[in-house]
């Protein structure tokens, strides 16, 4: 068949493997600045096709002592960029020199990795979202398995990208407190938990400031299942849903 | 992803149907999907043909509808010409014909379940291509795969109304932590001599799986509350 012949023929003259589909995903990532920072989101969840087969899987790390990384699609190649990234860190630090990478110039190498995967027609199968601050400034960019790339107050990936943003366009401003970001984040969880497939109800936020990285303890939350259209919808309209 | 157009799949849903000494129990998720997107995380996917049997549908939302529509009217007409309610092998019959006949363009896989005054509580296995299979107990949809085990070792013949009725929660319960297909609430049937009885168990009263938190209004009362370490560098 015609796409066993195309996969023979690359293993064939390649010698190595290119990644056609992803196997375990992580679903949405949501960020935003905020008053002191940066503040990210994700839930825990690695699915597996349809089965949510692993529920502790943290998708948000940090990198080096500015940056956040939080990242869906497929994990195996996120854990590949953070072997990239650390060895991009160490090599930083064994400058000695008082300087280290912040965020723009961590986003900027993540640019440049994923699209010049992209050209060789074996992208990395992530979405990311990078965000930090350094010497008080306050950074939150993108990148997408494509190399496509930009910077926001407010980004999100994969479903978060139809059902958070809408929600952080109407309510976010520049001097939100650490507060009401996290009310604001746990809404936006909220509709994602309840409207993405790939959704679990175990989420970590994490937030960075000029001070340091800080990212909680998983946590759950509560939904509301107590409409009174609830309870019987297909009365009198027997077959319906 | 390859197109492999000949095997069957089963879609989003986690179906049951149990009999019990006295009647039978039917459960099921309440997660209707297109595509990754939950359209309906509230829907009722247990539904009557008549006053004594009901179906709990999986596959395609639009073709289990339809059919499900046929066969209420034909059990009507049925029910008028007899002269008294119609009996449960009788309508799992008739799903069967519509599936059988018609499956070439139909998707769905179907459990029947209900109490008559011949046979008692029965519950019908109707699945993709039309076969019909009377069963203790049965499960369906894409959840089910991860009940196989589970049933295997915890059904029991000669149970009570509400040991049957845990069984059932606390399967669709399972099959919703594991399939993406399947969530939202659990909807159970409860159809015997006596009537029929709708239940509904929503997410917060579920028991918590392997994994799975204790839930919070938000991450701002765990903080103020104090506990050791709720934040880590």
């Amino acid at each position: 068949m015609e796409m066993a012949a195309v996969k023979d023929s690359a293993i064939l003259e390649s010698g190595t493997e290119r990644t056609l589909y992803p196997y375990v995903t992580g679903t949405s990532v949501i960020g935003m600045k905020y008053k002191d920072g940066v503040i990210l989101a994700a839930d825990m969840g690695g699915s597996y096709g349809s089965t949510l087969r692993y529920k502790s899987v943290e998708r948000i790390k940090h990198i080096g002592k500015h940056s956040l990384l939080g990242a869906s699609g497929e994990i195996s190649d996120f854990q590949e960029i953070l072997r990239y990234l650390d060895e991009l860190i160490l090599y930083d630090n064994m400058w000695d020199d008082g300087n280290s990478l912040g965020p723009k110039e961590v986003h900027n190498y993540l640019t440049r990795v994923m699209y010049n995967r992209r050209n060789k027609f074996n992208p990395l199968w992530n979405s990311l979202v990078l965000g930090g601050v350094k010497n008080g400034q306050k950074y939150l960019g993108m990148v997408g398995m494509i190399g496509t790339h930009f910077e926001d107050n407010h980004v999100a990936t994969g479903f978060g990208n139809h059902l958070a943003r809408p929600i952080l366009r109407a309510e976010w401003r520049e001097d939100i407190s650490f507060e009401e970001a996290v009310k604001l984040l746990e809404k936006c969880l909220l509709v994602l938990l309840y409207r993405d497939r790939s959704a679990i109800n175990k989420f970590q936020i994490a937030k960075i400031t000029d001070e340091g990285v800080t990212i909680s303890q998983p946590y759950a939350l509560k939904t509301n299942w107590g409409f009174s259209a609830f309870q019987n919808p297909s009365k009198g309209a027997e077959g319906s849903w | 992803m390859d197109l492999d157009l000949g095997a069957p799949h089963s879609l989003g849903t986690t179906i049951i149907g149990v009999t019990y000494d006295g009647g039978v129990v039917l459960g099921a998720d309440s997660r209707t999907s297109t595509g990754m997107y939950v359209a309906n995380r509230a829907s009722d996917k247990i539904t009557q043909l008549t006053d004594n049997v009901y179906i709990c549908r999986s596959g395609s939302a639009a073709d289990s509808q339809v059919i499900s529509d046929y066969v209420r009217y034909f059990l009507h007409q049925h029910t008028i010409q007899l002269g008294q309610p119609s009996t449960v092998k009788v309508a799992a019959n008739l799903v069967r014909l519509l599936s059988y006949q018609n499956k070439n363009m139909l998707q769905m896989g179907i459990i029947v379940g209900g109490w008559d005054k011949y046979e008692g509580g029965q519950i019908y296995s109707v699945p993709l291509g039309g076969t019909i299979l009377k069963q203790p107990f049965t499960i369906g949809g894409s959840g089910s795969s991860y009940l196989y085990g589970f049933f295997d070792q915890a059904w029991k013949e000669g149970m009570s109304k509400d040991e049957a009725e845990k069984l059932v929660v606390k399967a669709v319960s399972l099959a919703i932590a594991r399939d993406g297909a399947s969530g939202g609430v659990v909807r159970t049937v409860i159809i015997n001599a006596d009537g029929v009885t709708r239940n509904f168990y929503s997410g917060d009263s579920l028991p918590l799986w392997h994994e799975e938190l204790e839930p919070h209004n938000s991450l701002l009362d765990i903080l103020s509350s104090g506990s050791p370490e709720p934040m880590s560098t």
